[in-house]
């Protein structure tokens, strides 16, 4: 693995806590890794399976979805919805050699700031060590 | 409806090996209905074969498209100027009318299922199946309070329970309820359990396949 490998990470995270909880690590000038690309989503109830695919396919090496803590989401159960969907999309891209690793599912609330960057560290320390996506390393050779 | 489920991906990368330019043909009929084989679960599958073939550095052009219904040739036909383009394979994700129907149509093509066809069913709740009918071709459900003993019975049995029945469910799994159960205790709760005191006959077969594949033919409906 090289030393200077940068993932690229997308996270799509829910405008009711992981997009606020992203907005307070900014505003209390937490550091976390610039390589995190995030979307906003009105809710990971949002979140499809195409969405991540299509993000593995432009190049991601990793994709998280943030949603509400368990039993606080503003939609009821989008954020129990979704954990289904990344557990079944986990399956699917192990059976065409993608680390199940690379996709993950974390649930956070809008006051969470410092664990919004520590999700990142973390997420982006497990890619990192997982090593670029080998779509992508097939596709730069 | 048909229910189908997709087929095991390392089948379907089977039918593509070797291929450089594929096709994806869905249906937005039955198969849209139970998420096995309408647009979102073709843009799936293109995404997951396209993902396998980056990671072996395989040249793969996977094109989608999704039909009406292919079980009907006027929406079949709308496929023919995409198969002009010369695909290496011609993947079907409807139920296997589907791929029986371009495979008729389209002669030189070489087509491959991407689904099982399953059973006709209805869905118990939001990605729950369950088959209710087996196209028997003689429906008797109102004699089993709307239920068909048919198809919900493992043994198919006109007179029921048997033995195998316990606390509700089957013998042959805690899984599947005895239908012969829920017949019986509701034709007790509307109080007409004579009603099933007279031996139902054996079942007239002759209606089903038994006869080999069936057709029906609407003379007032044929050109």
């Amino acid at each position: 693995m090289s030393e200077d490998f940068e993932p690229k990470i997308i996270a799509f995270c829910c405008q009711y806590c992981a997009y606020s909880a992203a907005d307070m690590a900014g505003s209390m000038r937490l550091q976390y890794p610039s390589n995190v690309e995030i979307i906003l989503i009105p809710c990971t109830g949002r979140f499809d399976v195409i969405l991540a695919l299509k993000a593995f396919e432009a190049g991601a090496d990793g994709v998280y979805v943030a949603g509400c803590l368990e039993g606080n989401c503003h939609f009821l159960d989008g954020n129990i919805r979704a954990k289904k969907r990344v557990a079944y999309l986990q399956k699917q891209i192990e059976q065409v050699g993608l680390e199940p690793g690379r996709l993950a599912m974390y649930n956070l609330s809008a006051s969470q700031g410092p664990r919004f960057a520590e999700i990142v560290n973390e997420f982006s320390a497990t890619i990192i060590h997982l090593g670029p996506s080998p779509m992508k390393k097939k596709l730069a050779a | 409806m048909i229910i189908a489920e997709r087929k095991p991906i390392d089948e379907i990368k089977g039918f593509v090996e070797g291929k450089t330019k594929v096709l994806l043909v869905g249906c937005r009929g039955c198969v849209t209905v139970c998420n096995a084989g309408g647009t979102k679960e073709v843009g799936i599958l293109a995404s997951l074969l396209r993902l396998d073939a980056q990671k072996e550095g395989r040249d793969l052009t996977v094109d989608e498209f999704t039909l009406e219904r292919q079980c009907d040739p006027e929406y079949v036909d709308e496929l023919a100027e995409l198969v002009e383009k010369k695909y290496d394979a011609i993947l079907s994700m409807a139920c296997s009318v589907g791929p029986q129907f371009l495979s008729r149509r389209y002669p030189k093509e070489k087509f491959y299922p991407s689904l099982n066809t399953c059973f006709i069913g209805g869905a118990l709740a939001h990605g729950i199946w369950a088959e209710h009918c087996q196209a028997c071709g003689n429906c008797i459900i109102h004699k089993f309070g709307g239920m068909c003993p048919i198809t919900r019975c493992s043994k198919s049995l006109m007179n029921g329970p048997c033995g195998g029945s316990s606390e509700g469910v089957c013998e042959i799994s805690k899984e599947v309820e005895c239908i012969w159960h829920l017949i019986t205790t509701k034709v007790m709760e509307e109080d007409r359990l004579e009603d099933f005191a007279p031996i139902q006959p054996i079942k007239d077969w002759s209606t089903s396949r038994d006869g080999g594949p069936r057709k029906i033919v609407r003379e007032e409906l044929v050109k």
